[in-house]
């Protein structure tokens, strides 16, 4: 398998561009910065993979980005600007626009008209995505109809047999056998596999430009997951779709990724091409974290490099850059006390620590 | 089976022979038993003292079961488990009464997946880690102290942190504490049924290499339950692999890993995504779904997913056996099929050109 499609051209027409983001959470207790500065792109057709451990901050970015971060939590600075398809008044459906997603209302029409449509979301847990009292079916017909103008600009609206034949082609293209029988099953009456091929469908159903993929096969079993993951690099190859692939599991992400970005305590440590961050890492934490995993192809019972230490409870950041007490190369006077900024190393590698650069981030 | 437990019974601290746990379906008002979930079909299989035995399987299939029959939390319907105490005497856990097993009960312990559930939220580490030593009957409370202190320090945590709460700590410092507890009435077998699986990868290697050094300084003897192969890999002297309930391959974990004999192994390994996107892997190697526990197809449990299926297979269930020293495989072609494993350990037969490659043009073929 794992004939990626070939990395797309740089050419200048981001489809997303994170810009410094910030999303913080307001607490009793004090303020959780779960995402502090956080900037990348993503191109049309590209796979790109955010990867780090729990309370990074990768989940919250692709929240914020759909504009659903929870109270208390809210996006405090930063701009997420997406290509967004423009709908002409009299219907022309040619143009493009960029618009800022930070400035957009969350509940507004605008937001509300790309969520689902243009950024769809495929969730961690398809059990708990899926209502248990409407059949599968009916909740992809739902978002056809919500969304239909993306299915037929002009013309009638989408009536519901139609939506419904639509659901059954969706579900043979995902893979599901028996689609027309499996459109009237509840997901509960499905296997975790076939759940999350359902819950894909969903999320392909208004043809979105950018998918964002959150762990969507850390709930399910190895061999399903290699169905699930095939399946998604053939949709991406076909249909040219953006894919923001989340996981911790980083052979999952160099299977299926063509650019990474590394997070840690809610800022980006590296960032770069697939084989740069595994073949010339740059940060210490993406170097620790590559070399503590076992692999299957790693030598048995051998002892493991370890990265010392564990994640600081959020309430406790340490100043300077979030992972200096952890780091074996820290630089004592400069680390502890100075942010240091996300700069480009190479030609597509950035990374954001004193070893490689004196810049200091003072956003 | 029969042969590779008569070779290891001197030295073997655990066996278990045809284990059998069926769970009844029931429907309707009365109740009535209209089926069985076959959770655990005929197990066998061989711990010897101080190694780890890796137990792996997708989920569903019986592998927790089979950790939790062989605590004896769960009744088995049929089988043998012969475990041979401190003492040298050799006893079958299976029919024993709470009260007989009672005395039992420190040498088999446990370690937890979830580090946040398995610790009692309203218990200092102190009387988290005591409490199976005050069960067993250690009432002063100055000698606890200093047992759980010597505790403590074994697994790496500082004794000032003793009488602080488990909400204090870290998933990976409470995996410790959990281990802590495990081993404070000095058990002989240790169960570990996905300790890794809940915790941050940076924090995986630390517990990992803690259980090697436990297992080499108070001569443990291991039943490591996990869905990640290269965990498992990485831990386990031998490796035993189930599918539906049943056990379909158990050897070496260098054998098991460079050549499985079960198709079903084979595609096991080639479906894990290796972290370097130079080795393309993760592959598609298996259609259709695990089949439901509680109507397993006839014949072979594996065939409507095995690529190399044949009438023999759908007809007639294979038997585990012995295909080479130590290799036991329940497949009618074990001899016939040559499949790809994932090379690279210590035996280095597979060599620069990446094992992936020649694993991802998939296996050789039937040369019958």
């Amino acid at each position: 398998m794992t004939d990626r499609a070939p990395a797309p051209v740089r050419e200048d027409a981001r489809l997303l561009s994170v810009r410094n983001l910030k999303a913080h959470f307001f607490l009793d207790e004090g303020v959780v910065r779960a995402v502090d500065g956080v900037s990348f792109d993503v191109f049309p057709g590209q796979v790109v993979g955010i990867v780090g451990e729990s309370g990074c901050g990768k989940s919250v970015t692709v929240k914020a980005i759909l504009q659903i971060v929870e109270q208390p939590g809210r996006i405090v600075a930063g701009e997420i600007l997406f290509r967004r398809r423009s709908w002409g008044a009299e219907g022309d459906a040619g143009g493009e626009a960029v618009v800022d997603l930070a400035r957009l209302p969350p509940r507004g029409p605008e937001m509300r008209a790309i969520r689902g449509a243009e950024i769809a979301l495929i969730p961690q847990e398809p059990m708990a995505a899926f209502s248990p009292v409407h059949t599968v079916g009916d909740q992809v017909i739902e978002a056809i109809r919500v969304h239909q103008h993306h299915w037929r600009p002009e013309g009638p609206p989408v009536s519901r047999g139609e939506a419904r034949q639509m659901t059954v082609d969706l579900f043979r293209d995902v893979g599901i056998s028996m689609p027309e029988q499996r459109v009237d099953a509840y997901s509960w009456q499905l296997s975790g596999g076939l759940r999350q091929r359902a819950m894909i469908a969903m999320a392909l159903s208004c043809r979105p430009r950018l998918l964002i993929a959150d762990e969507p096969t850390t709930a399910i079993d190895v061999t399903t997951q290699a169905q699930v993951l095939n399946l998604l690099r053939e949709l991406q190859r076909k249909h040219r779709t953006a894919i923001i692939f989340i996981t911790h599991d980083l052979g999952v992400i160099a299977q299926i990724a063509h650019y990474v970005v590394v997070m840690y305590l809610g800022r980006v440590m590296e960032q770069g091409p697939v084989d740069a961050i595994f073949h010339a890492p740059k940060h210490p934490y993406t170097r620790a974290l590559l070399r503590s995993i076992p692999s299957v192809r790693s030598a048995p019972r051998a002892r493991l490099p370890i990265i010392s230490g564990s994640i600081p409870h959020p309430f406790n950041r340490p100043p300077g850059c979030p992972f200096h007490p952890r780091c074996q190369d820290a630089l004592p006077d400069k680390c502890a006390r100075r942010v240091p900024g996300l700069v480009a190393v190479g030609e597509q590698q950035a990374v954001s620590c004193f070893l490689h650069h004196d810049v200091e981030d003072r956003a | 089976m029969r042969s590779d437990a008569a070779s290891a019974a001197a030295a073997s601290l655990l066996e278990v022979r045809n284990l059998r746990k069926f769970f009844p379906i029931q429907k309707g008002f009365a109740r009535r038993v209209v089926g069985h979930v076959r959770a655990v079909d005929d197990v066998s299989f061989v711990i010897r003292e101080g190694e780890t035995l890796g137990l792996v399987g997708e989920s569903g299939c019986g592998k927790t079961t089979t950790a939790r029959c062989i605590l004896r939390a769960m009744v088995p319907s049929d089988g043998q488990i012969l475990f041979r105490t401190r003492e040298g005497r050799v006893v079958d856990l299976a029919p024993l009464s709470r009260k007989d097993l009672r005395p039992l009960r420190p040498q088999i312990q446990m370690i937890f997946q979830d580090p946040f559930g398995s610790l009692n939220p309203r218990m200092t580490v102190f009387d988290n880690i005591g409490e199976p030593l005050l069960v067993n009957g250690l009432r002063d409370r100055r000698a606890r102290m200093a047992r759980v202190e010597e505790l403590v320090g074994l697994v790496g945590l500082r004794p000032e942190y003793m009488h602080r709460f488990p909400h204090a700590f870290s998933g990976g410092q409470r995996q410790r504490i959990g281990i802590a507890r495990a081993l404070a009435t000095q058990p002989r077998l240790v169960v570990a049924d996905e300790p890794v699986s809940a915790l941050d990868v940076s924090v995986q290697a630390q517990v990992l290499n803690l259980l090697l050094e436990l297992q080499g300084r108070l001569h443990l003897t291991y039943l490591f339950v996990a869905h990640d192969l290269s965990v498992v890999k990485h831990i386990s002297d031998r490796v035993a692999v189930m599918y539906v309930g049943q056990l379909v391959e158990t050897a070496a974990a260098g054998a098991i890993f460079t050549r499985p004999r079960h198709p079903y192994t084979a595609a096991l390994m080639r479906a894990v995504p290796v972290p370097d996107p130079r080795l393309p892997s993760g592959d598609v190697a298996l259609r259709g779904e695990v089949a439901n526990p509680a109507s397993p197809p006839p014949g072979c449990y594996f065939h409507p997913r095995c690529p190399f299926a044949v009438e023999r297979c759908r007809a007639e269930p294979p038997a585990l056996r012995e295909v080479a020293p130590g290799h036991l495989v329940r497949c009618h072609l074990a001899e016939e099929l040559t499949l790809p494993g994932i090379g690279a350990d210590d035996g280095g037969e597979l060599g620069a050109p990446a094992p992936g490659l020649s694993a991802s043009t998939g296996p050789t073929g039937i040369r019958a």
